[in-house]
């Protein structure tokens, strides 16, 4: 086994199952704190794959802002910090294999597939991917319209959910 | 050296456990925290076939930062709605939530 | 391999030598003395912050006109050690309904937060941990872990004023967040690079960054203020209203956790303004001798600490609307502005003579400034006005 190996074996299973927590957990909060576990299991992944950019990225906007408003918005719904009876509802056999369904069709997919044992190329000697991300970004014969409709769908998203929660007296 | 196939499963079997949240939980906040689960599955299937197919074709990555802001901004319009109907209803379990049921 | 001239690799390749000839394997002796060196990293943060201990109390007493700790040892330097052995023997306490777990490991993560810092920090021109080409980044994601702790160790206590400090943490973190990125976008700019590294090398090759902006400097120095939870931004701790916030529950060795990763985070934000606008480790000589260059590093670092110091215990907490309207109308704004007016003046006189180049980013910064307050002396001239018309009218 090489130590990559070792660390993704380590962090998957650390993802798996602080993901099956995430589901299953009565308290809210704690199935908060789960998903932060699995998102940083995320983080430590890419910065496997070698994209640093986006394994920080995932930490600050995940963990940083996603989690925390997650954290924010379970006690502001407070009567609802302990689910006191099942947490699933009665429908959860038929919904267990749908999910494997799913679940099968795709791992047989996935087995089909005939680039499954890939391995990857070493990246080029002083090949900065952040540098070519951000010119990608930025460039307009690559994913510059992309990047900013996204950036229009954020401030529709901060504009709309201000409207939504604020208390309309 | 890890082939890609070992990513793939992993963000299939993610995928599918977020798939089975969202579909069993009662709790309206459960179920957006387990659509993190499904978009992060999809992340990673993104961020490495980037790394295992062309790395001068930012393709992969620049998908993968699309796929965050669009979960920012659905967490923050999910979850102020979920506010606002707790408000009301004084309720966040979606099964509650009946009013367009027959 | 001179050891003065290149400490860490000269150590390094002793030690893999003794290492290899003990009879290790060659990966795994990199391996060990990776470890060692990380473990030697956080020892040396660690012992900065059992200073700053006897730093922080001696500098608050002269402000208030006291003499500090002075009975053990020369100028009682040595009172951070009875000091901790307090905290070691103290009655370590758990409220009934904590949630153990998160209640525990929130100081843990509370100090580590501060720690991950330090891995990216460049030391000297050939002593640092990592050279991150996405560092500044990296240092927005470990306060990341900063929040978390604070919320997690609020949440845990099970103790509303717990919760409320930690309340007021998070939104003030949050939302200084944004002056602080805005601001480090301006290093960015003039380098083109997110690399500490690479930034302290053009500061020293060129020019240190706070004569080009100096504005930036001092957002950057305002944001870290209110990231620390600091006067006058301590809303979370506010004695007199919810007795001390979020670490209120804590006692023994935790709490001291939660004060020793506070202090070192002050002391590291001091760190960073000194990489990022007073050229790092630069100094006379520091090039040549690593060593000359970590010690320059840490006297910048100390007077950016002393700074924030200074207005700790100078200035009065202001109230929470106060502090996030000054976030949000003022300092925001003020960051975007600057940071427009940097991405503009930078390209126009990059070709120019330095001198030009750096008189005119100045004057740019000055301007701005200069508009900032009378655009706020124009407003406050208004809302006086409109508040006090009998007083106004008295006076004649």
């Amino acid at each position: 086994m090489e130590p990559t190996q070792i660390i993704f074996l380590v962090t998957a299973i650390m993802m798996l199952s602080s993901a099956v927590m995430v589901v299953s957990s009565r308290h809210l909060v704690h199935a908060a704190l789960w998903l932060i576990v699995t998102l940083f299991g995320a983080a430590v992944l890419f910065a496997l794959l070698e994209a640093t950019f986006i394994a920080v990225i995932q930490v600050v906007v995940y963990i940083g802002a996603i989690a925390i408003m997650f954290i924010f918005a379970v006690m502001l719904t407070r009567r609802e910090l302990r689910d006191s009876a099942d947490p699933w509802n009665k429908g959860w056999p038929v919904a267990l294999a749908l999910t494997a369904v799913v679940a099968v069709t795709l791992g047989s997919f996935l087995l089909k597939w005939d680039g499954l044992l890939k391995t990857s190329q070493p990246m080029a000697e002083g090949y900065d991917s952040v540098a070519s991300l951000g010119t990608a970004l930025i460039s307009p014969d690559a994913f510059v319209l992309p990047f900013e409709v996204a950036s229009v769908l954020l401030l529709a998203a901060l504009l709309g959910s201000v409207y939504v929660a604020m208390n309309k007296k | 050296m890890i082939p890609i196939s070992w990513y793939l499963f992993l963000s299939a079997a993610l995928f599918s456990v977020g798939l089975f949240g969202v579909l069993v939980r009662k709790n309206a906040i459960a179920i957006l925290l387990s659509v993190e689960l499904m978009l992060n599955a999809v992340n990673i299937n993104l961020v490495s076939f980037w790394r295992y197919g062309n790395t001068a074709d930012m393709a992969g990555q620049v998908f993968s930062i699309i796929v965050f802001a669009v979960a920012a901004a659905e967490v923050a319009v999910g979850l102020s709605l979920v506010y606002s109907v707790y408000r009301r209803r004084n309720t966040v379990i979606a099964d509650e939530l009946d009013m367009m049921k027959w | 391999m001179n050891f003065w001239s290149d400490p860490i690799n000269s150590v390094y390749e002793s030690w893999l030598l003794a290492f290899t000839g003990w009879g290790l394997d060659a990966t795994l002796s990199q391996v060990i003395i990776y470890i060692l060196g990380i473990l030697i990293l956080i020892t040396f943060a660690m012992v900065i912050d059992i200073l700053l201990v006897w730093v922080e109390r001696k500098v608050v007493a002269r402000f208030q006109g006291r003499l500090g700790p002075n009975r053990i040892g020369p100028f009682g330097l040595f009172q951070p050690i009875p000091d901790v052995i307090k905290l070691i023997i103290k009655e370590d306490t758990t409220p009934a309904n904590a949630d153990k777990f998160v209640y525990n490991l929130a100081p843990v993560l509370s100090l580590a937060s501060v720690l991950f810092l330090w891995a990216v920090v460049p030391l000297a021109v050939n002593i640092f941990g990592v050279d991150l080409n996405i560092a500044l980044l990296y240092m927005i994601a470990t306060g990341a872990f900063g929040t978390l702790s604070i919320i997690m160790a609020g949440w845990s206590s099970n103790n509303k004023y717990a919760l409320l400090g930690a309340y007021r943490q998070v939104a003030s973190m949050i939302s200084f967040e944004i002056p602080m990125v805005v601001s480090l976008l301006i290093p960015a700019i003039i380098t083109g690079t997110l690399s500490m590294k690479t930034i302290t090398e053009y500061q020293v090759n060129n020019f240190w960054f706070f004569l080009v902006s100096p504005l930036g400097a001092l957002l950057f120095l305002i944001a870290a203020i209110a990231e620390l939870g600091r006067s006058p931004f301590d809303l979370n701790e506010g004695e007199s209203e919810i007795v001390s916030g979020y670490h209120i529950e804590y006692s023994g060795m935790k709490f001291g956790l939660f004060y020793a990763g506070e202090m070192l985070h002050a002391f590291t934000f001091g760190g960073l303004l000194a990489v990022l606008f007073f050229g790092g480790w630069h100094g006379p000589f520091s090039s040549e001798f690593p060593l000359l260059g970590v010690l320059y590093f840490v006297a910048k670092a100390m007077f950016g600490y002393w700074i924030i110091m200074w207005i700790k215990y100078t200035v009065p907490r202001i109230r929470i609307d106060h502090m996030l309207l000054f976030n949000w109308k003022f300092l925001t704004p003020l960051a975007f502005a600057l940071l427009i007016v940097t991405a503009l003046v930078h390209p126009l006189l990059k070709d120019q003579p330095q001198w030009i180049y750096i008189l005119g980013m100045f004057l740019s910064n000055l301007l701005l400034g200069w508009v900032t307050i009378e655009i706020l002396r124009g407003r406050s001239a208004k809302e006086r006005a409109a508040v006090e018309p009998v007083a106004a009218v008295g006076h004649h």
